[in-house]
């Protein structure tokens, strides 16, 4: 299981960088969010799947599952959260000011100054 | 267009409610089965979107009128006042303390600055999202 | 902190206080608040005299990083005091000048008497420290002031081109020097100074002795503006004349002199460096003085005479090296060429600083230092005249002043030379006195040059601006000062040999001398007819035979190649630098993000890919593994599903419904793999987060996707697959690789008695890892913060339409 959960994480980071390298501004934005969904992944089967009982202590099991990837996950899925939230709003405003959201026609050169 | 959602509008409410005292209850079990101020507070600003779904922005902001971006700095204020609190007790920052009360009512109940802290969790996620989502909403 | 410690502070903490006094007290020049405290530090740093003439030291140390070794030791000893009483006196006398040479009304004096007393305090600080590391420190410091003092009228060009070159240079040479320091504590063990010395011998044989050597002699060389670093001081006379005066050609410059000194105790047994150094040494002198005849500029002349003079007390260091291989004191001449050195330092800071004041008049008087327009001077300014007279000859080497003495004792260093069997001199030695009696004719010339082109000719008012007359008392007051100490050393040379030279050479030679006993100094007027003496008659009778004929052979330097020179070098250098860093730079900067993305993910390919292969990091082991179910099958499935859906939608709807079942097929991960909490909170983020995309669309366009070509396409696939293989092949090593047990058996053990709690990962977030989400929080109500701003403060467009309008 671990193996395949190690190829699907490849597979959605795979995917991540496609999107992200579009010229899209929305497609790089689902791309980051992939990007996230195939860190957690990845961090949950590093700390081993299925091992043991949930970490919570009343279960009284011999054993657990690794609580520590876990609050990790935690932190960072609120963490992406805010992420694609600042990614949406920096979107639109550019949308809105600049009049397009294709990344060729968004470079930025020193003549722009 | 005006459409006419009586069903959901009233359905909103009553499952406004169920949500919140779902969402506080995760929250209070937090330290001993899953849940706490994360799940929380994202439940509770759950609610809050559904209503703003039900209704429009005016009538939610008359019926909770909360200034979200004060949430934040509240929960920041809880957050690290209870870390720093520790400091005026001479132990290191972020040292917490729990003790068990008998407390009427609830029986042996254990009580711990750590919830504190992580009411200031719940806070800023509720303010964090509904300030994010508000914002948006509301601009033209 | 001794008291020691507070008088290399004191100027830095009376600069703190300049500005206020200026502003408080625009009335009165601020000069006069600042020269006190030269004026005390002279005099109080007079009174360890009693102490280095014993050949005793002071130290005082204060720990600054005990952890590493780097302490703040401030250590009086001959040399060091010698230093001192320069800085602070020859500090106080320009500042003293200064205060007639600046307007209080026009220029900015808060900026000037903060950068010299900054520079006063970094230069003391330089001499009086043990420690190599709190050495660089403020040897940096000088050139930071240096900088500031030179660019000091910023509005001119040549001001900030001569600050940036002198800049450039100095701080090349610290770095070095750095380098050199880190070498030999890393030989030595220590940072002390002392402590380094007292493994001399040892460090001689180290195989890094040379590099250190070559380091600190690079740092030397730039700061005392040897060949070919000396480009920078011509240019940094750019700088207010009492600036050059002081940091030119009295202290700063000087301060690469002193490091070779104090570190001759460690380096002075090698060949090298009494070839190097002494042959830098000697090579500057005879350049700079043969480029300082063609000058116009006064203060140009003066430039290269003092890079010149510098390269002859560099080359009396090196050479003086020649001195530890003899054993006894008494016969052994070769001291001479030590104390020459010494000696010639503080003469040179006389007549130096006299010279340079001297010109600041002239220029300060008539308006130009242009020496094609001066002349005939002589009875209009008397007074500066005789100054000049007194500091050229005396530069010249004639009698009966200072420098008469001490370019007597150059020759007699450099004649004793050639009779030396140490370093092959029996083949080379002959070159040495003969270039240094060829340094000397040109000198002679430029000093002739400098007194009688300005004074003696005719006098041409048209050409100057203003009416030339004797400059204020006040303003001759430091030069006068100056000049009497020039022939009061010149005729009463032992006043000095035992209170400040004999103790310094000491310091620089130390171990030649016997414990218990001393080093002899005793300089002579006269001791007869000697190889010397006819040298030094040569020079005047030659040197007065070409000056004669100047214009005859002036031409001689047209013939020397402008293109090659050394400033075309540093020039063109910079123009490259400059020039190649802003096309590689524009290159790769393309403003596209995908590019740099490319960049990104080419490098974590390539550089992940390598180390897996080199490393033979791969593996692969599925014994440890947990099975694969039914429900975990289906996920995938859908999983996949979704992936493909949102690479191939047209749609945005499409590809955020799609976004939402790969969250939800993820949160149902967290359930089967035993994860309650992020499967609750990844459900709910889920719902809100594509609430928030929905939202967003109302915002943003309809077109989902650009027209990308199929190469373009290709290429990003081609990266992305590199991407997820490395991520895959990483993540199966990781897993079938376990080095090190879990640390969740802590969390597991204590989550109860010691938090009190039963939901390991709720504990361990508001726990034992609270600071994580303190900062998690805190960094949430950035972002949303950002959100409000972004969404409610919009940039006033105003001003650019009105500018169209």
């Amino acid at each position: 299981m671990e193996i395949l959960m190690c190829m699907i994480a490849g597979l959605l980071f795979a995917a991540a960088v496609y999107l992200m390298l579009s010229k899209s501004l929305l497609r790089i934005i689902i791309g980051t969010g992939l990007l996230s969904h195939g860190t957690h992944l990845m961090l949950l089967t590093m700390g081993g799947l299925k091992t043991g009982t949930v970490p919570v202590l009343g279960e009284n099991a011999a054993a657990y599952t690794d609580p520590i990837p876990q609050a990790l996950i935690l932190t960072a899925i609120v963490i992406s959260f805010g992420v694609t939230a600042v990614f949406l709003v920096i979107a639109y405003r550019a949308y809105q000011e600049l009049g397009t959201d294709n990344m060729d026609q968004l470079r930025g050169t020193e003549s722009d100054d | 267009m005006k459409t006419n959602d009586v069903i959901f509008q009233t359905v909103a409410k009553v499952v406004f409610f169920m949500i919140i005292f779902f969402a506080v209850r995760i929250f209070f079990a937090g330290h001993y089965y899953p849940g706490g101020g994360f799940v929380g507070g994202l439940l509770t600003s759950g609610a809050i979107v559904l209503l703003l779904l039900a209704f429009d922005m005016k009538t939610v902001k008359k019926g909770l009128p909360i200034d979200f971006k004060c949430l934040i700095g509240l929960g920041l204020l809880f957050g690290a006042g209870t870390a720093a609190g520790s400091l005026l007790f001479n132990v290191p920052f972020f040292t917490h303390a729990y003790d068990y009360f008998q407390l009427p009512l609830f029986g042996k109940t254990s009580l711990h600055t750590a919830m504190l802290f992580d009411l200031g969790v719940y806070f800023v996620v509720i303010g964090v999202t509904m300030t994010i989502i508000q914002t948006i909403g509301e601009s033209e | 902190m001794s008291l020691l410690h507070w008088a290399i502070l004191a100027p830095f903490i009376l600069a703190a206080f300049v500005p206020f006094v200026r502003k408080k007290a625009p009335s009165i020049h601020t000069g006069w608040f600042v020269f006190v405290l030269p004026v005390v530090l002279f005099v109080s740093f007079l009174q360890y005299l009693p102490v280095t003439m014993n050949n005793d030291s002071v130290s005082k140390t204060v720990s600054w990083i005990p952890s590493l070794g780097i302490d703040f030791t401030a250590y009086v000893d001959g040399l060091s005091l010698l230093f001192v009483l320069l800085i602070t006196g020859i500090g106080a006398l320009v500042v003293l000048y200064s205060t007639y040479y600046l307007s209080k009304t026009k220029e900015s004096l808060q900026h000037f008497y903060v950068y010299l007393l900054m520079f006063m305090g970094a230069m003391l600080g330089v001499v009086l420290s043990d420690n190599v590391i709190t050495l660089y420190m403020f040897w940096e410091l000088t050139s930071i002031s240096s900088f500031l003092l030179i660019a000091y009228w910023f509005d001119r060009d040549r001001s900030r081109y001569g600050a940036m070159k002198s800049m450039l240079i100095t701080v090349f040479g610290g770095l070095m020097m750095l380098g050199g320091f880190a070498v030999l504590s890393i030989m030595g063990g220590t940072f002390s100074i002392r402590e380094l010395a007292a493994q001399a011998p040892e460090l001689n044989n180290h195989p890094l002795f040379l590099l250190a050597m070559i380091l600190i002699l690079l740092g030397a060389f730039t700061k005392s503006a040897q060949f070919p670093f000396y480009i920078w001081l011509p240019d940094a006379m750019e700088a207010p004349t009492p600036v050059s005066a002081y940091l030119h050609s009295a202290t700063m410059v000087k301060a690469g002199i002193y490091l070779v000194a104090r570190f001759s105790p460690i380096f002075a047994f090698s060949s090298y460096w009494f070839w190097i150094v002494g042959a830098v040494g000697l090579f500057t002198m005879v350049w700079a003085s043969f480029n300082a005849v063609k000058q116009t500029d006064l203060k140009g002349i003066l430039a290269f005479s003092t890079v010149s003079q510098l390269g002859l007390i560099m080359c009396l260091l090196g050479v003086s090296s020649a001195a530890l291989y003899f054993d006894s004191l008494d016969d052994n001449l070769y001291t001479a060429a030590v104390i020459a050195a010494v000696f010639h330092l503080i003469n040179h800071a006389t007549f130096k600083g006299s010279l340079f004041m001297v010109v600041g008049i002239i220029d300060h008087e008539t308006g130009t230092r242009d020496i094609r327009r001066l002349g005939g001077l002589m009875s209009l300014m008397p007074v500066t005249f005789t100054l000049s007279v007194i500091g050229a000859f005396s530069m010249a080497g004639l009698p009966p002043f200072n420098g008469f003495l001490s370019k007597e004792m150059f020759f007699l260093s450099m004649v004793q030379l050639t009779e030396l069997n140490l370093f092959q001199l029996e083949t080379w030695g002959m070159l040495l006195p003969v270039l240094a009696w060829i340094g000397s004719v040109f000198t002679f010339i430029y000093s002739i040059i400098l007194v009688f082109n300005v004074f003696g000719g005719k006098f041409q008012p048209e050409k100057l601006e203003k009416k030339p007359h004797e400059a204020p008392a006040g303003m001759l007051i430091s030069p006068i000062v100056l000049a009497a100490l020039v022939i009061l050393f010149g005729l009463f040379p032992n006043l000095l040999s035992y209170s400040l030279i004999q103790p310094a050479a000491a310091s620089i030679v130390p171990s030649i001398i016997p414990a218990g006993d001393q080093l002899y100094v005793n300089i002579y007027f006269w001791h007869g007819i000697t190889v010397e003496l006819l040298m030094t008659i040569g020079v005047v009778a030659v040197g007065i035979v070409l000056y004669k004929f100047l214009p005859k052979w002036i031409g001689l330097y047209d013939y020397f190649p402008g293109k090659v020179t050394l400033n075309q070098f540093y020039n063109s250098s910079l123009y490259v630098a400059e020039r190649g860093s802003n096309s590689l730079t524009k290159a790769y900067m393309t403003g596209f993000i995908r590019s740099y993305l490319v960049y990104i993910f080419a490098f974590f390919i390539a550089i992940l890919g390598f180390t897996m292969w080199a490393k033979n990091a791969f593996r692969f082991d599925a014994s440890n593994t947990a099975p694969i179910g039914f429900y975990e099958a289906g996920l995938l499935v859908v999983l996949c599903i979704s992936i493909v859906t949102i690479l191939m939608a047209k749609s945005r709807l499409t590809s955020i419904i799609a976004l939402g079942a790969v969250g939800y097929s993820v949160s149902l991960f967290f359930v089967i793999f035993r994860a309650p909490d992020l499967a609750l909170t990844q459900l709910v983020i889920e719902t809100v987060s594509t609430a928030l995309f929905l939202l967003c669309f109302y915002h943003l366009p309809k077109l989902y996707r650009h027209e990308e070509k199929i190469g373009f396409q290709i290429g990003n696939a081609i990266i992305a697959a590199g991407v997820g293989i490395i991520v895959t092949l990483i993540g199966i090593s990781a897993h079938s690789t376990k080095l090190f047990s879990s640390i969740n058996e802590y969390y597991i053990e204590n989550t109860y008695s010691k938090a009190g709690g039963e939901n390991m990962v709720n504990v361990i977030l508001v726990d034992f890892r609270g600071f994580d989400t303190l900062f998690e929080i805190s960094v949430l109500s950035v972002a949303a913060l950002g959100i409000y701003g972004l969404i409610k403060l919009r940039m006033e467009k105003g001003g650019e339409q009105h500018e169209n309008k």
